[in-house]
């Protein structure tokens, strides 16, 4: 069982990694942080960055080989990649289903 | 050796017959580091080459090859996505699990590879894919519908992919052989393959070096610039 707060962790690891790579972006390490929509620093790209170091993380951290961008999460009626809080609560289920 | 390219790592599908042997032992030779994947054993022993049995389509398969290069190589700079089947046939001979066996292959593991391959590349700002299509596009050839029609998508892929991975500084080009006389064509009847030559400018077979000749041009640095392209041999 992998709990929600070492998925949080792995984010807030993914966003230093985010921040140290691109000057321009400063992404705040809070649960209510949007990822995407108009309130978001993020752009696309950044989002994408972000998702695939989560991934990476995933696999060194816990040895767990996930593709974050799958069908699931691309038709929810709610998207997990609204906040950080979101993302870790779609993926604390979705590890935990594996 | 080209002490410059030691630590390139080049991945190519399909690596164990025909072009994609060819290519493997070719950049090799030039000092790369060689990642070859295949349904079947290589029969190449080199220190850097490894080799990895796998069908390209199978999602699982992928996603574990590319895990294991990010951990051994920690980088990937060129995708050579050669791995393909054809079937030359008459539509009304063609069963769908015929067409759905080529479009799998042909399309879905290019396009598999393409995306996880960009999530290394990335990492250093760089890449180079190299797709591959077919003469049998432009020259929309009797009998190979459902061939061509799956290496059509390709080149739609390749041309939209460029322009998705652009800012990622990875570059997406496709390569059209003429045929070469590898297994893919044994099964054609001699007649057809001299029509096929004739629509061609130039007359003539292809030629494994005519392949890695427009690949190195592809994949050199100085071709930064060069992206979304389809390149086919032979003047088609």
């Amino acid at each position: 069982m992998i709990a929600y707060q070492k998925i949080l962790e792995l984010i807030y690891s993914a966003i230093d990694e985010l921040n140290a790579g691109n000057g321009d972006v400063s992404v705040t390490k809070e649960e209510s942080t949007p990822l995407f929509g108009a309130a978001s620093v993020l752009d696309s790209v950044d989002l994408v960055n972000l998702l695939l170091s989560v991934e990476e993380l995933l696999e060194d951290e816990l040895d767990i080989e996930f593709v974050i961008a799958n069908e699931k999460a691309l038709s929810q009626k709610n998207s997990p990649f609204k906040t950080i809080a979101t993302l870790a609560q779609y993926l604390t289920e979705e590890i935990n289903s594996l | 050796m080209n002490n410059a390219n030691l630590n390139s790592v080049v991945l190519i599908t399909g690596a164990s017959r025909g072009i994609g042997l060819y290519l493997t032992q070719y950049y090799l030779d030039k000092g790369y580091c060689v990642v070859g994947c295949s349904r079947s054993e290589s029969t190449v022993s080199h220190t850097n080459y490894s080799h990895h049995c796998l069908d390209v389509s199978d999602e699982k398969a992928v996603k574990t090859l590319f895990s294991t290069i990010r951990k051994a190589r920690k980088r990937l700079d060129i995708l050579i996505n050669n791995a393909g089947i054809a079937s030359m046939n008459h539509a009304l001979l063609t069963p769908l699990a015929t067409v759905e066996k080529v479009f799998s292959t042909n399309v879905f593991a290019s396009f598999l590879f393409c995306r996880e391959a960009v999530k290394l590349m990335r990492k250093n700002g760089y890449g180079r894919i190299v797709n591959f299509s077919t003469v049998a596009v432009p020259f929309a050839l009797e009998g190979e519908a459902i061939y061509a029609a799956s290496k059509s998508a390709v080149e739609s892929l390749t041309k939209i992919l460029a322009k998705e991975f652009a800012e990622f500084g990875v570059t997406v080009n496709a390569l059209g052989p003429t045929p070469i006389l590898t297994d893919l064509i044994k099964n054609i009847p001699d007649d057809k393959l001299d029509k096929l030559l004739e629509k061609q400018s130039i007359k003539r077979f292809g030629k494994m070096t005519d392949v890695s000749n427009a690949i190195d041009f592809y994949i050199q640095p100085e071709s930064e610039f060069i992206t979304g392209q389809v390149l086919y041999l032979g003047g088609a």
